[in-house]
Formats: C-alpha cells, sequence, structure tokens
C-alpha cells in the first residue's frame, strides 16, 4: 500500500506563542518549532500498516525551510521518503489554499492511502482531510481512534461525543487520527542516521502546477484584521485545608452563585 | 435583511444542542435566523418548537436516511446547493468535529473563506477568535464569499424569541462523490445524563491527584451535584482512570464553561490549554506550588478526598 502521511511542522505548544506583529502570521523565528504532535501518531499508523500489508510511506509537508527538520525527525521514524513544498508565495496562505496545495502535491503522489493528525497544535482547525477529499473525490475517514485495513477496504472508529460512528471507505483515501490510536514509536539511532540519507524531493509551485496568485496572501479566502495577548488571568484566593477546606470552598461557589 | 443559515446540530435522538441555540440567539443580530436540519426523517418534526421558540423564522428541512448513512459530505452537498439557491449572509455551524468537517467542504465546494472557533461575529463579519489555547486574541474576516463561520460552545448565551417557523422542503439528491464514506453502526457510549462536556455550563475535572478509576465518582459526585459534566486531564486519561473523550486540554475537548472545578490537576500547560477561558476556576491540590493556583479563582491547597466530600456534604445541607 502506497501511503503519504501528512507533516505540518508547528511551534512548540508547550512553549509561548505569538503572531506577528508586522503580516498576523505564525511567529515561526522566535518559536521552537517541531511537528505538530498528532501527526506523530499518523507515521506511527503509516508505518505500522507498511509493517503488515507491505508498500512505502512518504511524508509531506507544506513550510519553509526550517520545515526541513522536522522533515528529517519524521524519517528517523522510519518512513522512506519525503515530500517538501516550499516557495515563498504560500506564506500567508489560508486553510482553503493550502488544502489545493496539498491536493496537487498528493495526486502527483497518487497514494492509495493519506493519514494526517486529526488537527495540529497551532490552528487546531480540523479541516484539511475534509477538504483534501473534497479536491480529490476520494473518501474521508477522520478522528479516527482505530483503523482497520483489509485489502483496498478501510474501517475506522471515529470517537463523536456520544461514543463512537463505524466508518468504512475504500482506497484511495484520506484518514485522520487522533492520539488515542496508538503509541508512537521513538526514533531508534539507526533510524536518525538513516533519516539523513533519504531522498527529500522538493517541489515549487510550478512543480505542482497551482498559479501563485492563488495562493499566499493573495489567495488568501480570509483575512486576520488585528490580534492582542489576553491578559493572564489574576491568581484569585488560596486557602490550606486546616479541616473547613471543603465548607470554604461552598462558600466561595455560593457567592458566585453556582450554589 | 439575508437569510443567516443555521446549521442545527443535534443529538441521535435528535436533541436540539445547546450551541444551536447559541447559534439562533447570534443570527437574530446579523439577520434573519433560518434553521437548516439536516437529518434522517422525522428529524424537523422533532426539533421545530424547539428552533422556533429560539427566533428560526424559516426551517430548510433536508430529511433523507443518506444523510445520515455517509460521513458529512451529503451535508455539505445539500448545503451547497441551499446556499448557492438562497444567497444567504451568513453561514453558522456549530465548531465541533462535524460542524466543522462539513464547513471544510462547503468552503471548498464554493470556493469561500471560513473562520473556525469564532466566539463572536460582528453584522460586517468581524469575527472574534481566541487562539494559542486562548492567549491570544484575533479578529479576522472572511475576504473571499460569504462568511462561513462556525460558533464555539459556550461563546453566546442563548435566549428564546419564539416565532412559527415556515418549513421549506429541501431536495436531497446526492452523487456518488458523497456516498464514500459509509457509516455502518453508531455505537453509544457516554452513561447517564450529564450535560455534554464542551456545552456544560459547570465542568468537574479529575486529573492524576485523583489516583485511580474507581475514584473517579468522587469527581463524578461532585460533578452531580453542581450538574456539571465530568472531564479529566490527559494525565488521568493515559493512566486509564477515565475515558479519552473526557479528556480536556491541547489534546482533548477545549471548553469554555462558567465554572470550572479542577481536582488533583497539576495545571501543566497540556491541560490550561484546554480550559483557561472557562469564567471562573477553582482547584483543589495537595501541592501549593502547583500550577493551577495560578489561574484559580479559588483554590483549597489540601487532601481532595478530604476536601471534596466535604464540600459534597456542604452543598447536600444547602440544597
Amino acid at each position: 500500500m502506497k501511503i503519504v502521511v501528512l507533516v505540518k511542522q508547528v511551534p512548540d505548544s508547550g512553549a509561548e506563542r505569538n503572531l506577528r506583529a508586522d503580516d498576523n502570521t505564525v511567529d515561526r523565528g522566535s518559536a521552537n518549532n517541531v511537528i505538530n504532535e498528532m501527526d506523530e501518531y499518523a507515521i506511527e499508523e503509516a508505518l505500522r500498516i507498511k509493517e503488515a500489508h507491505g508498500g512505502e510511506v512518504t511524508v509531506l509537508t507544506m513550510g519553509p525551510s526550517q520545515a526541513t527538520e522536522s522533515i528529517r525527525k519524521a524519517l528517523s521514524m522510519g518512513p522512506d521518503a519525503a515530500v517538501h513544498v516550499l516557495d515563498d508565495a504560500l506564506h500567508g496562505s489560508c486553510a482553503v489554499a493550502t488544502s489545493k496545495v496539498l491536493a496537487a502535491a498528493i495526486s502527483q503522489l497518487s497514494p492509495d492511502l493519506v493519514i494526517c493528525g486529526a488537527e495540529s497544535t497551532d490552528g487546531r482547525v480540523q479541516v484539511m482531510p475534509h477538504m483534501i477529499s473534497e479536491r480529490l473525490g476520494i473518501a474521508a475517514l477522520t478522528g479516527a481512534r482505530k483503523l482497520t485495513v483489509d485489502g483496498s477496504t478501510l474501517t475506522i472508529e471515529r470517537q463523536t461525543e456520544e461514543g463512537y460512528e463505524v466508518v468504512t471507505a475504500n482506497t484511495p483515501a484520506v484518514v485522520s487520527v487522533w492520539d488515542t490510536i496508538n503509541e508512537p514509536r521513538y526514533p531508534s539511532f539507526k533510524g536518525i542516521m538513516a533519516a539523513k540519507k533519504k531522498p527529500v524531493d522538493t517541489k515549487s509551485l510550478a512543480d505542482l502546477g497551482v498559479d501563485p496568485s492563488e495562493v499566499g496572501f493573495d489567495g488568501a479566502t480570509s483575512t486576520v484584521l488585528e490580534h492582542a495577548k489576553r491578559p493572564p488571568r489574576q491568581p484569585g484566593t488560596k486557602v490550606t485545608d486546616s479541616g473547613e477546606g471543603g465548607v470554604q470552598l461552598v462558600e466561595f461557589l455560593a457567592s458566585e452563585k453556582f450554589v | 435583511m439575508a437569510e443567516v443559515l443555521v446549521v442545527v446540530e443535534a443529538t441521535g435522538a435528535f436533541g436540539v444542542k445547546k450551541v444551536t441555540l447559541e447559534m439562533l440567539t447570534l443570527a437574530r443580530e446579523l439577520g434573519e435566523p433560518a434553521a437548516v436540519v439536516l437529518g434522517g426523517p422525522g428529524a424537523v418534526d422533532a426539533m421545530k418548537d424547539k428552533l422556533g421558540e429560539y427566533g428560526a423564522g424559516r426551517i430548510y428541512a433536508a430529511e433523507s436516511e443518506e444523510l445520515d448513512a455517509y460521513l458529512v459530505a451529503p451535508k455539505a452537498a445539500v448545503l451547497a446547493n441551499l446556499v448557492r439557491e438562497v444567497q444567504p449572509g451568513f453561514v453558522l455551524l456549530a465548531s465541533t468535529q462535524e460542524g466543522k468537517e462539513i464547513a471544510a467542504r462547503l468552503a471548498v465546494k464554493l470556493d469561500n473563506g471560513l473562520l473556525t472557533d469564532v466566539v463572536s461575529v460582528d453584522a460586517d463579519g468581524v469575527a472574534t477568535q481566541a487562539v494559542f489555547a486562548g492567549s491570544t486574541i484575533v479578529k479576522s474576516k472572511v475576504t473571499r464569499g460569504l462568511p462561513i463561520v462556525t460558533l464555539r460552545p459556550n461563546s453566546v448565551t442563548p435566549s428564546p424569541s419564539p416565532t412559527t417557523p415556515q418549513v421549506s422542503t429541501v431536495e436531497v439528491a446526492l452523487d456518488d462523490a458523497a456516498k464514500l464514506a459509509k457509516v455502518t453502526d453508531r455505537v453509544a457510549e457516554q452513561k447517564g445524563s450529564r450535560p455534554e462536556l464542551t456545552e456544560a455550563s459547570i465542568v468537574v475535572s479529575g486529573g492524576r491527584g485523583v489516583g485511580s478509576a474507581d475514584n473517579f465518582k468522587l469527581v463524578e459526585e461532585l460533578a452531580d451535584l453542581l450538574g456539571g459534566a465530568v472531564g479529566a486531564s490527559r494525565a488521568a486519561v493515559d493512566s486509564g482512570f477515565y475515558p479519552h473523550q473526557f479528556q480536556v486540554g491541547q489534546t482533548g475537548k477545549t471548553v469554555s464553561p462558567q465554572l470550572y472545578v479542577a481536582l488533583g490537576i497539576s495545571g501543566a500547560i497540556q491541560h490550561r490549554a484546554g480550559m483557561q477561558t472557562s469564567k471562573t476556576i477553582v482547584a483543589v491540590n495537595k501541592d501549593a506550588e502547583a500550577p493551577i493556583f495560578e489561574l484559580a479563582d479559588f483554590g483549597v491547597v489540601g487532601d481532595l478526598f478530604k476536601v471534596v466530600p466535604q464540600a459534597a456534604e456542604e452543598i447536600r445541607k444547602r440544597k
């Protein structure tokens, strides 16, 4: 099975994250940039399918030149190759335009299966798999906590608020996964060394046949007008329990009309 | 005034979700609210009164077994046709997994911008979003097409404005591309009568400090006394204390209730990302230095196994 895994480089969600003052995009310069956590589960799932059914795993990333670090990190887990969509004109692209670029790159690879994380930790928008599905006319199985491959039939358990749904489709398809699906492996030393030699194919917009006017700020379908930091919360009262802590808690709740 | 399409989100039993009432309330400020029901046969009859109570002057009724038989694509297809036909001023959807997925497909079909996780939007289409775990407030606008906006639950206080809706039937005609992902089963796991986590006005969450799955009964008891939902930190979920669908945090649900009660939760960034926009936060933790106290409006440093039962008893006394 030919598998493409979408990997996004994001600012570390464990540290302070900012938008740039000059153009309102995510500030990657000051951030510690890492692989989007959910994508590691997507890579793991792809590797397990390859191990069980054979095939090849290609990482696909759209991002600026520093995204190379995340691509190498992804490859160190075990995928065979990577495609890096890199073009200065992409800066400022909205989700709709991003899906156009990724769909173009995916069609060139013509995989049986595209796997991605259910959301990224920076945008948390969750739209990319369905946008790609819509553009390519292939099935989207999203929010998987379990994925089963049986020949060309894919079946997922999709987490919902009330429980789960069982959803099935034939390949080609795009599947998005939550972090409940598996436990990602750590790259081995051998894997890290091997990743340095794995092929990373860089593609420009011209290579993908996408017009620069359709992406970036020019092609954006929405715009950020302004942004500001929310003032930090001020800590309130802190009491140490000396036998009346529960009562004091309820007194506070009552004063706020919750009880 | 142009119509504002509100895509109704409901539970499997056709219970209109609170976020739908929030959207109808918001829609009244933006234009003429029209509810769009995309569901199985009988959906409109079951929900009509509630939608009318919150000001839906019109209901666009798309009812077909096929809408529920496949994953979201049929709903997006019907909605796209409706948008082309009625040319609404706005399309509002819930900022839930399904709401965002329908919005995603709609945006591509119409080559139109979309804004997700919006907490408010004005008549000019300027939306407010809280990003980076609520630490940054963004004002943004759709610049191509009409505003397609997904509203984060608990952003608007629903208020009734009764009217009698006119029902317009919408044809459901689907091509094969909408029928690629077939739903073969739906399994309910959530038990009891607690409110849904992202919609609840009160959330009581437990963390690693709760210690075991069995001890989560304490968290549930307090939640039930307060009429709230139960949440859990990632540490508690990873330890197997509570199911994943109740996880609050960066890799779980984002909640923004009136009251958030954190029990035995240290307040790692992972967790804060999912709850720090809550209106009031209280915390019980034995570690006086736990970062959760930096957010808490009221904190008790103490043993939750003593503090929580005492608090539960006190609430019972006051009832």
